[in-house]
């Protein structure tokens, strides 16, 4: 009477669609389960996407998927009250097909990417919850749904619900999030006219931009800015960890609105229409915080595991290669004939050591401790800098030698010669 | 209504009509009337149909179909005061009720036999019903729910513009090559024609060839509206209209109090009708009503267009808002910046001190 | 009983924007979702097939991703779908709409005779209301508009009994099967789907008529040829002159305010202040 298939997959964001459509291309039958509207009706991210990743899933996806701008440019700056200190990187390179990184809205891209899913097979159900795992004893049997009806077997069910991946919390696959292990974003997208946004942020046709930011904007918190340019529209918002969120009560709508109102950022947004504003959490905990990746029938992969490489904003690469390579780990089991057994599955584990997921996120396994204990980075550093530069560049018939002078003296005041030595290091061994 | 990104191309412009086509003149406006009430929207078409008349140079009528009897030649004189040059009136026992099959039938022959060059109508749930199958029947362009009529200088057809997209942009619509053209417009979107006791006309009297055993559809009962229970927004002088800018169904209470004191009518934009603080009978806008009252108070409602297009036609319109840019002040009459569950029941007591001070010294 | 039901896709209106330089509408990323009049039709149909037992067809003239619209409407217990679609449709107004979907449902009779249409009242994005009395004319139907309820059907006699809403009340009808209803909104609310509806939707096959399918020979009545309205330009709302005249008063005390206001108000609309007088004699 109930249905029964070789895999579900729980969720439509970039891990599950990458599962999915892997699984189903290879001949497995899958069912994908989203409780959204549509597949990507209630994802958020900045959004940056990254071709490799999908270039090794999709390898021709740039004939049909939803493209924002690809980026030739990136910026980055060191915000302070009214000012800013700042690099940019714009290479010819980067304006060469094929392209590298390119903005997309996820709703879009989602969508799409789902519409594969169902091209190679696999059968797609939106607006459905999964409530919980269905146990054959420890071994995971299946999902039951909200629907009358719901309950639906399988020989596997691979996770990928997501941030707050409320399913393996409640079969105790992994403990609560805490909230020094997460962030919390808070975006807009703001509706501009191409004709607006080109000649504004320096680019022409499908050309883009992105700008990433640190500085006052996070009031101190740890935490990044970002600005990115997609076709007709912008999207800007800001993150920091949820514990800081807590404990700084500042709402975090506040502090994407003074951010918008930065004399550096207001310019750019100029006549901008927002059209949608959205907070999600991001799994920033890094190496350490990674949950159990497998076991008795199931995987777990993308947020909902935690692959999140918040120093470079890398998230649905990790999730589109942690979903493929926990199918490709189920295909070859179901090629071999063998049973998806803990045992079998701890293949799924090997391979994400190996690739680039879990080399980056152990390189940077110190990074957030590190910025715990020195969050002067987010706030005295900013200050002092662009102080610096504003010495630098203002013509006052001061001479130079006094302005240095008065430079080093900020900074030994404020921070001190051995804080400040102290926090390089633990920067430098964070990023080692 | 053809896709908005078609180009005006087809619209060639020839001002030498074809004669199949110009064999069609006059501008009717058709004249809704139930249980012996006509409907006002008429009269409000009356007057722009006076307009389109006398800029083609051709006579305006009336169209008024009921049982004999039953009030129509008194619609008839009424529409000669409202404008009418002249009448045509279909009379028949089986037009006693509004029913589509009759009167979709009798439209189409009084438009066969006298062929007009524009038909209006009101965008009710009779004129939706009856223009929809009338144009269908005639096979010619009907354009709906417009909220401007005009003459295309240049080759002399009906230029309707309406709403599209959800309101944010107007479109004009023509129909070039097929007569006659009809459009509907909503009631209160525009003015009432004047009135003219002095005039009159004639009624040129068609009958119709239908006998009941010949209609398939049966009226059984008619249940009217308990009129007492219905707000009549569209007809109010003075209405008080909240947004979601009153923050919470209790603090709606504060455009209640106001409105007692002025015996105004209660309106509301529609995110506070969807959020269930007050009845769906009482959006003012696009998918709500459309008001001409001369005193609109807006609390709280930030004037997009689509609650704007049901409410502009204000003779004043006071906006109290907290924020200065806010769109309605763009059109509002007064301004006041501040806010609104302060503002309010400042006002509702100043109006009260105000009135009482009047009425005694009246 | 055999039951139509005509849904449409529209794009959400809500999120539509305007360019502001170039006028023309911003549809990137705006999303489709059935039209939500449509919904009370279905619903309406479905409850039928419940008690008195249907087949319930749905069909929809769009572009190839108007299947979602289908598919959603199997979910919730439709038991087949059609989604008409061709070039040859573009650009159709109400009328060469009406003759299409007409055709179309010509062409589902053809295999099991049709009782009964729904239609929603009118769609989000054309919101003419004008679609179902045309397809009622094309096919003979008798129309009934805005219906509020269905009484009853007779599938014996051939009857039905609807109430109408009218102008100042509700007009209770009979009439004879085959007819067309457009449904009324807020008269019903759609079901959620069991999750066996929702397997049955992802898998059901969608039939995918071009014009020639939906019985179409004559190509002068589809598409901007059969289409007799055409769109001479779109713009953008006027701006008003004038902007509010703000009221400011030393203390901007809201109760100062007020009485500035009403000064204002009564000097410069001195007929205002006599409305206002006749509307509340003894209301307080
Ligand atoms: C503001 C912001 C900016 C970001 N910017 C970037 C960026 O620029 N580049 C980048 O690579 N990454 C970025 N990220 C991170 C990236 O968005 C995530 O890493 C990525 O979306 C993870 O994909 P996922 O498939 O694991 O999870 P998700 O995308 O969250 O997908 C999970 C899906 O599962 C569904 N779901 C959840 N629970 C259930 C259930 N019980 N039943 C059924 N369905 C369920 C959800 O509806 C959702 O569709 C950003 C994140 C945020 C918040
Ligand atoms: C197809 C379609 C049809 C629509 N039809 C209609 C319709 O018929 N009618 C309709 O109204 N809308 C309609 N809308 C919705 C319309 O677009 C707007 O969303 C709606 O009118 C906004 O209502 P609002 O002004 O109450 O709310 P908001 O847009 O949220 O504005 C609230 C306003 O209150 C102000 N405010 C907040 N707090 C205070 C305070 N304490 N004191 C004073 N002011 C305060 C804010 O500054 C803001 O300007 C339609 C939309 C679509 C897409
Ligand atoms: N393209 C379409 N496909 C299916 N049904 C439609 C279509 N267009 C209109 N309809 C039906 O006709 C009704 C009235 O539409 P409209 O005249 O556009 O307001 C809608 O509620 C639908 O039931």
């Amino acid at each position: 009477m109930h249905e029964k298939f070789d895999t579900i997959v729980v969720g439509a964001g970039p891990a599950g669609n990458a599962a999915a459509y892997t699984l189903a291309k290879a001949g497995l039958s899958v069912l994908q389960i989203e409780r959204g509207e549509t597949p990507g009706s209630k994802n958020v991210q900045g959004a940056i996407l990254y071709a490799d990743a999908l270039e090794r899933i999709i390898p021709d996806f740039r004939d049909d998927a939803p493209l924002e701008r690809y980026l030739i440019e990136q910026r980055g700056w060191l915000l302070d009250d009214e000012a800013y200190v700042g690099g940019n990187y714009r290479a010819e390179a980067f304006n060469r097909p094929p392209y590298n990184r390119y903005t997309i809205v996820r709703a879009q891209f989602d969508k799409w990417f789902s519409k594969k899913v169902q091209d190679a097979g696999g059968l797609v159900i939106c607006e459905t919850t999964v409530r919980e795992l269905i146990f054959d004893g420890d071994r995971v049997a299946g999902v039951l749904t909200d629907r009358e009806g719901g309950a639906i077997y399988a020989d596997l069910v691979i996770l990928a619900d997501g941030v707050n991946s409320t399913l393996a919390r409640k079969a105790g696959f992994h403990p609560e999030l805490k909230p020094k292990d997460v962030a919390l974003a808070v975006k807009e997208t703001l509706f501009l006219a191409p004709e607006i946004i080109e000649p504004r942020f320096n680019v022409k046709g499908d050309e883009g931009v992105a700008i990433e930011m640190v500085g006052k904007i996070t009031k101190g918190m740890i935490g990044t800015g970002f600005l990115y340019t997609n076709k007709e529209s912008l999207t800007i918002g800001v993150g920091c960890m949820l514990s800081d969120f807590a404990a700084q009560k500042i709402p975090p709508y506040v502090m994407l609105e003074e951010m918008k109102a930065h004399p550096a950022i207001r310019p750019l947004l100029e006549g901008a229409e927002v059209k949608e504003y959205v907070a999600h959490l991001i799994p920033e905990g890094g190496y350490d915080a990674i949950p159990k990746l497998y076991g008795n029938g199931w995987m777990i992969a993308g947020d909902s595991a935690g692959l999140v490489n918040a120093v470079h904003r890398e998230g649905s690469n990790l999730a589109m290669t942690s979903g493929r390579l926990a199918a490709e780990t189920a295909i070859d089991l179901h090629a071999a004939g063998q049973p998806f057994s803990a045992a079998n599955l701890a293949g799924y584990k090997q391979r994400l050591d190996d690739s680039f997921v879990m080399k980056d996120l152990k390189k940077y396994r110190r990074l957030p401790a590190a910025l715990h204990r020195s969050p002067h980075f987010f706030t005295l550093y900013p200050e002092l800098i662009t102080l610096a530069a504003h010495q630098w560049v203002k013509v006052d018939g001061v001479d130079k030698k006094s302005k240095e002078r008065e430079v080093r003296r900020a900074f030994a005041g404020r921070r001190g010669w051995l804080g400040m030595m102290g926090d390089a290091f633990r920067l430098w061994r964070a990023f080692e | 209504m053809t896709e908005a990104k078609a180009p005006a191309k087809r619209a060639g412009r020839k001002v030498e009509l074809d004669p199949r086509l110009a064999a069609y003149q006059g501008v009717w406006v058709f004249v809704e009337h139930e249980r012996g009430q006509a409907h006002s929207v008429s009269w409000e078409l009356m007057g722009e149909g006076r307009k389109l008349a006398d800029q083609l140079g051709v006579p305006l009528s009336g169209v008024v179909m009921g049982a004999p009897g039953e009030d129509t030649r008194r619609f008839c004189h009424e529409a000669f005061r409202y404008g009418a040059d002249r009448c045509y009136l279909m009379e028949d026992p089986v037009l006693a009720d509004y029913r589509n099959q009759p009167f979709t039938q009798g439209l189409t022959e009084l438009v066969n036999a006298h062929q007009p060059e524009i038909l209006l109508l009101g965008a009710t749930t009779l004129g939706r019903d009856l223009a929809g199958s009338v144009a269908t029947t005639l096979q010619t362009g009907l354009t709906a729910d417009c909220t401007e009529l005009n003459i295309d200088p240049e080759n002399r057809s009906l230029a309707a513009s309406r709403p599209t997209f959800g309101g944010s942009l107007l479109c004009t619509i023509l129909t070039l090559n097929y007569r006659p053209q009809m459009a509907t417009v909503r009631p209160r979107v525009m003015p009432m024609a004047s009135y003219d006791e002095s005039r009159s006309g004639p009624i040129i009297e068609q009958p119709l060839h239908l006998i009941e055993t010949d209609i398939v559809t049966k009226v059984l009962d008619y249940i009217p509206d308990n009129r007492q229970d219905r707000p009549q927004l569209p007809f109010a002088d003075i209405i008080v209209s909240g947004g979601r800018g009153l923050k919470s169904p209790e603090n709606f209470q504060l455009v209640w109090d106001l409105a007692r004191v002025l015996g105004a009518e209660v309106g509301a934009s529609r995110p506070v009708v969807q959020a269930g603080w007050v009845e769906l009978d009482r959006q003012v806008g696009q998918s709500g009503k459309t008001v001409r009252p001369k005193l609109y108070i807006a609390a709280g409602i930030s004037g997009a267009v689509q609650h704007r297009v049901g409410m502009e036609g204000a003779d004043v319109i006071i906006a109290i808002n907290n924020d200065p840019n806010a769109p309605i002040f763009d059109f509002a009459t007064y301004g006041i910046v501040g806010n609104a569950l302060q503002v309010l029941p400042a006002l509702t007591e100043a109006f009260r001190q105000h009135l009482a001070v009047a009425r005694k010294a009246g | 009983m055999h039951i139509v039901v005509c849904i449409k896709q529209v794009p959400d209106s809500s999120q539509i924007r305007v360019h502001p330089v170039t006028n023309t509408i911003m549809r990137q990323g705006v999303p489709a979702v059935v039209n939500p009049y449509d919904l009370f039709a279905l619903e309406e149909a479905l409850r039928l097939k419940d008690t008195y037992g249907a087949q319930v067809t749905v069909l929809c003239m769009g572009p190839p991703p108007a299947e979602a619209a289908l598919r959603k409407a199997i979910s919730f217990g439709a038991d087949d779908a059609i989604l008409v679609t061709d070039r040859a449709f573009a650009g159709s107004d109400t009328l060469a709409t009406s003759f299409a979907l007409a055709s179309a449902i010509g062409q589902i009779g053809r295999n099991m005779a049709v009782d009964l249409v729904f239609c929603g009242k009118q769609t989000i994005d054309g919101d003419t209301a004008q679609v179902g009395p045309g397809i009622a004319k094309r096919l003979d139907l008798q129309l009934l508009t805005y219906v509020s309820q269905v009484d009853r059907v007779d599938t014996e006699r051939r009857e039905i009994v609807v109430q109408r809403r009218a102008e100042g009340g509700v007009q209770v009808l009979q009439t004879r099967l085959p007819c067309l209803i457009t449904m009324l909104e807020g008269t019903n609310e759609m079901r959620f789907a069991s999750q066996a509806g929702m397997f049955r939707a992802a898998r059901h096959p969608v039939r995918v008529w071009d014009k020639a399918a939906a019985g179409i020979e004559d190509v002068a009545k589809i598409g901007l040829k059969g289409s007799p309205t055409v769109v001479s330009k779109v713009f953008a709302p006027q701006p008003k002159a004038s902007k509010a005249e703000q009221i400011k008063c030393e203390s901007n005390a809201p109760k100062d305010l007020a009485v500035t206001l009403i000064a204002k108000l009564f000097t410069q609309h001195p007929a205002l202040e006599s409305a206002i007088s006749a509307g509340t004699t003894g209301s307080i």
